[in-house]
């Protein structure tokens, strides 16, 4: 990972500016990982993790940490989505309680500032905070875990039911004058026995070019039942990486589902480590681009334990010049006997000069496994457009069912009814959107 | 109803139609017989407007109207139907949610009120019963998982949801056992009428036995060679395809 040194500097130099003073085991963290940035620098296409994402124009821009920002109820009340009784509202990184909804919660539910937490659940957090998401050899985390001066906490107690879906927001803020950038993270701890429903938001009130970095960590304890839901709908012009690291222990059932939907370079990472017997692992995840945009999903699942389920499926809609990446990785530990993964990726072309580098990897190291992946990618059937019009329905209503048939099989999953509709709605105007464009041309 | 003149048809530079011409008048059915390959499904996919076809000379009239002229999905509207060879599994549709898009798709064309969910149940429950249709069949996506009869069975339903003025059956006894075959001709002769017109493609009298056809052509190499009454397929089902001169005069019914 050679660098450009003088692309790097202004990046080196922010990162020595970071946050001191913060409680030791927390600088600590800080400090090591400012160290692995500054060693690390940023990956190039010639990391096999990156190579068909080039992250260049990330590094060679003079991103200013963003500043903090007010954010009014109207404001949150225009967003697309946020809308659910329970949030934890977000503001270029900074939790914003004004804005948020926790009231009602659960007893023994925490909910709200990271920074907070750092030294009022300082029995718990340290445990976690940067100790799941790898920041020793990951640069982007390692350069979130050193700037982040926040984020956003929650801690459901052992067998603790959250019966209502809660949202955790994050909205970038500013006049779109600056190119500035937001390090989010989210830490979530699930005791055992405890259910929630949580979904994870990106969107912005401003214009123009920014950066989104985040880190968001997991641990779901023994049979906890955590439905995840992240939606990503940054501007059309912004950079966003996120990497999500979960850790799954016996028994417990963690399901992901990630909608990218906005941004001009997105990357996800996806990790999920199987660590104890019979926990479960749900990775689905829908994208859409158009344009010139980029959205790359690098998903792993690490079964380090026997008699794991997996199940993964992903699908893309891409329209005009727009590509896209999925790498899904599943590694079968020697001792994870019984295994059984499922692996499905698929993308839908709706233009000749949109693409997509899709690979499926599998690492294999026990016997007794199932394993299974797909991979599928293509342009609308036409077998099937002339089966429909053959019954009647015209060509615009035939694509149209076989579109909404491909994205329906991801988003119909949504278990939240309010978001299910959101999502659909935003999806398919889009979708109207590009359609509209290819049919113009 | 429909009438075929000199018909010539080319797929990817092949010539697969010579120049057939047939003449089907409402209220009868034809059956189309003649050995694989010989352009059967060709010419049911060109009534239907295949888009992977050009018709390089002759031409079909379907109601006096040029039916060449006409995307595949308003000729379905007008009337036409044809039950695929090789139905087409549609991941993700549900089949009841095609089947009344479809239904309402005519109706709205036909300047008929769309029926409700509550209407669309009525009619299912009315047609379903007679091919054997069920609630698992309606709920799984279009053909999807279905078997070779199943799926058969589910064109053939299509048929009796759409009534089609026109129907052209690709082979829709293929792949059936006696049973489901006897299923499906039951269901076809409940649709025969003195307004509709229906062709039958297969390769076996069998299915003839049950659906009799008032007309039976053999259509060898892009051409009808021998036209004749139902007679025509036992004489075929004995002595095969061999004996017809190929090079004979194309007789119209
Ligand atoms: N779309 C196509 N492109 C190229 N060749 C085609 C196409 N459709 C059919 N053909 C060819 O045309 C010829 C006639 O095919 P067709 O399917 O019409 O025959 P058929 O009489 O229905 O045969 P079968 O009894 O096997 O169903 C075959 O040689 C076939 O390979
Ligand atoms: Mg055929």
């Amino acid at each position: 990972m050679t660098q450009v040194v003088e692309r790097l500097q202004p990046w080196i130099a922010t990162v020595e500016g970071r946050a001191q003073g913060a409680p030791r085991w927390l600088q600590d963290v800080r400090d090591k990982a400012a160290a692995r940035f500054a060693a690390l620098g940023f990956p190039t296409v010639r990391d096999e993790e990156w190579r068909f994402t080039n992250v260049a124009p990330i590094a060679s821009t003079d991103f200013r940490p963003s500043a903090e920002a007010v954010v009014s109820a109207e404001q949150m009340a225009a967003l697309p989505y946020g809308n659910l009784p329970l949030r934890i509202a977000m503001v270029n990184g900074r939790f914003s309680a004004g804005v948020s909804r926790l009231q009602n919660l659960p007893r023994g539910v925490r909910a709200g500032s990271l920074a907070a937490a750092f030294t009022e659940h300082a029995d718990v957090v340290p445990r976690y905070y940067g100790q799941l998401a790898d920041f020793h050899s990951r640069s982007f985390v390692a350069l979130n875990t050193a700037l982040a001066i926040d984020g956003a906490y929650l801690y459901i107690p052992d067998g603790t039911v959250l019966e209502h879906p809660i949202e955790i927001l994050f909205v970038t803020a500013g006049d779109g004058s600056s190119a500035e950038m937001t390090q989010p993270r989210t830490l979530i701890v699930a005791g055992e026995r405890s259910q929630a429903r949580i979904v994870e938001t990106y969107v912005t009130l401003r214009e123009g070019t920014y950066f989104t970095n985040a880190v968001t960590e997991v641990f779901a304890g023994e049979h906890a039942v955590i439905d995840h839901y992240k939606v990503q709908q940054e501007g059309l012009e912004a950079f966003h990486i996120a990497t999500m690291q979960v850790n799954a222990q016996r028994s417990a059932n963690f399901s992901s589902h990630s909608f990218s939907l906005g941004g001009r370079l997105v990357r996800n990472d996806v990790n999920a480590a199987l660590d104890g017997e019979g926990a479960e692992v749900t990775l689905n995840g829908m994208y859409l681009a158009d344009g010139d945009r980029l959205i790359d999903n690098h998903t792993t699942i690490d079964h380090a334990r026997a008699h794991c389920p997996s199940h993964e499926i992903y699908k893309g809609i891409l329209g005009g010049r727009a590509r896209a990446v999925f790498n899904g990785k599943i590694i079968v530990r020697q001792d994870a006997q019984k295994t059984d993964a499922k692996q499905t990726n698929r993308a839908l072309l709706l233009s000749d000069s949109a693409s997509i580098n899709t690979k499926p990897q599998l690492e294999i190291f026990a016997d007794d496994v199932k394993c299974t992946h797909g991979a599928a990618v293509g342009q609308l059937d036409e077998d099937a457009i002339f089966y429909l019009r053959a019954r009647g329905l015209t060509y615009f209503e035939a694509r149209d069912m076989l579109i909404h048939a491909f994205a329906g099989e991801i988003i119909d999953r949504v278990q939240i009814e309010p978001l299910r509709q959101a999502l659909e709605a935003e999806l398919y105007a889009q979708l109207a959107n590009d359609l509209a464009e290819i049919d113009a041309a | 109803m429909l009438q075929i003149k000199n018909l010539q048809v080319k797929a990817e530079d092949k010539q697969i139609l010579t120049g057939v011409d047939l003449h089907v008048k409402a209220g009868q059915v034809h059956a189309i017989m003649g050995p694989n390959g010989s352009g059967k499904s060709t010419l049911a996919r060109v009534i239907a407007g295949h888009p992977e076809y050009v018709v390089t000379g002759g031409e079909v009239l379907y109601e006096g109207r040029d039916l060449l002229e006409m995307d595949p999905d308003e000729r379905a509207r007008e009337g036409v139907f044809m039950a695929f060879q090789y139905p087409v599994e549609i991941a993700g549709v549900n089949n009841a949610y095609f089947l009344k898009a479809a239904v309402n798709a005519k109706r709205k064309h036909l300047g008929q009120p769309e029926l409700d969910a509550m209407e669309f149940m009525e009619l299912i429950k009315e047609k379903s019963k007679l091919l054997e249709i069920n609630q698992a069949m309606l709920q799984r996506a279009v053909n999807e998982g279905f078997s070779g009869g199943e799926k058969k069975r589910n064109e053939i339903f299509q048929m009796a949801l759409l009534e089609p003025k026109l129907a052209v059956l690709d082979e829709t006894d293929s792949g059936l056992d006696i049973d489901a075959l006897k299923t499906v001709a039951a269901g076809v002769n409940t649709m025969r009428g003195p307004d509709r017109a229906i062709i039958v493609v297969t390769h076996y009298q069998r299915l003839l036995d049950y659906i009799v056809p008032d007309h039976v052509h053999v259509l060898s190499a892009g051409r009808i060679v021998k036209s004749g009454g139902k007679e025509l397929a036992l004489e075929l089902e004995q002595k095969g395809y061999s004996w017809i001169e190929t090079g004979a005069q194309p007789v119209g019914a």
